[in-house]
């Protein structure tokens, strides 16, 4: 009973390498950020009950933090964390994101959802970091 | 209401199976429904639709008008536009994320490639 959003990539890498972009600390700095502007910090310690911290800035010069800790970790496979937001000092209730990576005859298929974002409702969610091209919307309601 | 309040109504009133079903119902008819029509394809009693209906009204989901003893229910949609617009700053966020982890990605299994590609040619 989550309002969850679901998107979906098909990846020319295996799954392995797909999943240490996901979750190693170098991998996370890669692809983590805003089009624009640094990725400050990005930690990552990819055992179960272990966290991850990201920490970016954008060009309007407004940082902005995800961290959570990591609830199930199956390398090459799939990952589930904790993911909670904080933005200008404002913190978010904290959702759950999971990733789960499907071998392809072209490499990988990976399903990224984002579940229980009703809990993060309360969230800044007009600041700049949500701006960018509008994509076809994928959300979902669960049941 | 300002909207992170609204935004929780709506999503506390859409986490119910019966309540999501009601919405459905009525988003297929711009006329709107009569509690009973509603009513008569749910496994549960009318006076367990009226409270469902009840949470709806209150997150200002659905309108109700009395005509005589029928009451007619519709769709409000503003609440549900602005839920739907939240979901989509999610998805703002995310998806130019995920293209970059792809090229990222695909960028390493190049180099992987190439590294075996050598080792394989020793």
């Amino acid at each position: 009973m989550t309002t969850s959003l679901t998107l979906v990539r098909r990846i020319k890498a295996r799954p392995a390498i797909v999943f240490d972009a996901l979750v190693t600390a170098e991998g996370i700095a890669q692809w983590w950020g805003p089009d624009a502007g640094p990725v400050l910090v990005a930690e990552s310690d990819p055992r179960v009950g272990g966290r991850f911290r990201v920490r970016f800035r954008l060009l309007d010069g407004s940082e902005h933090e995800s961290t959570g800790e990591y609830l199930e970790v199956a390398p090459a496979e799939r990952v589930r964390m904790s993911w909670r937001w904080t933005t200008g000092g404002a913190d978010a209730g904290e959702s759950e994101v999971e990733m789960v990576l499907r071998p392809i005859p072209e490499g990988t298929e990976l399903t990224f959802t984002h579940r229980r974002l009703e809990d993060a409702a309360s969230v800044q969610s007009h600041t700049g970091g949500w701006n960018g091209a509008l994509d076809k919307l994928a959300a979902v309601f669960e049941k | 209401m300002v909207l992170t309040d609204r935004l929780d109504r709506t999503f506390a009133a859409l986490s119910d199976p019966t309540r999501r079903a009601i919405l459905a119902r009525l988003e297929r008819d711009d006329e709107g429904a009569t509690v009973s029509a509603l009513a008569a394809p749910l496994p549960i009693k009318l006076p367990a639709v009226m409270k469902h209906l009840d949470v709806l009204d209150e997150a200002g989901l659905i309108i109700r008008a009395k005509s005589g003893r029928t009451v007619t229910v519709r769709l409000a949609s503003r609440p549900m536009r602005e839920a739907m617009d939240w979901l989509k700053r999610y998805e703002r966020f995310w998806s130019p994320r995920l293209d970059r982890l792809a090229a990222y990605a695909e960028a390493m299994e190049e180099k992987a490639r190439q590294v075996e590609s050598k080792k394989e040619g020793r």
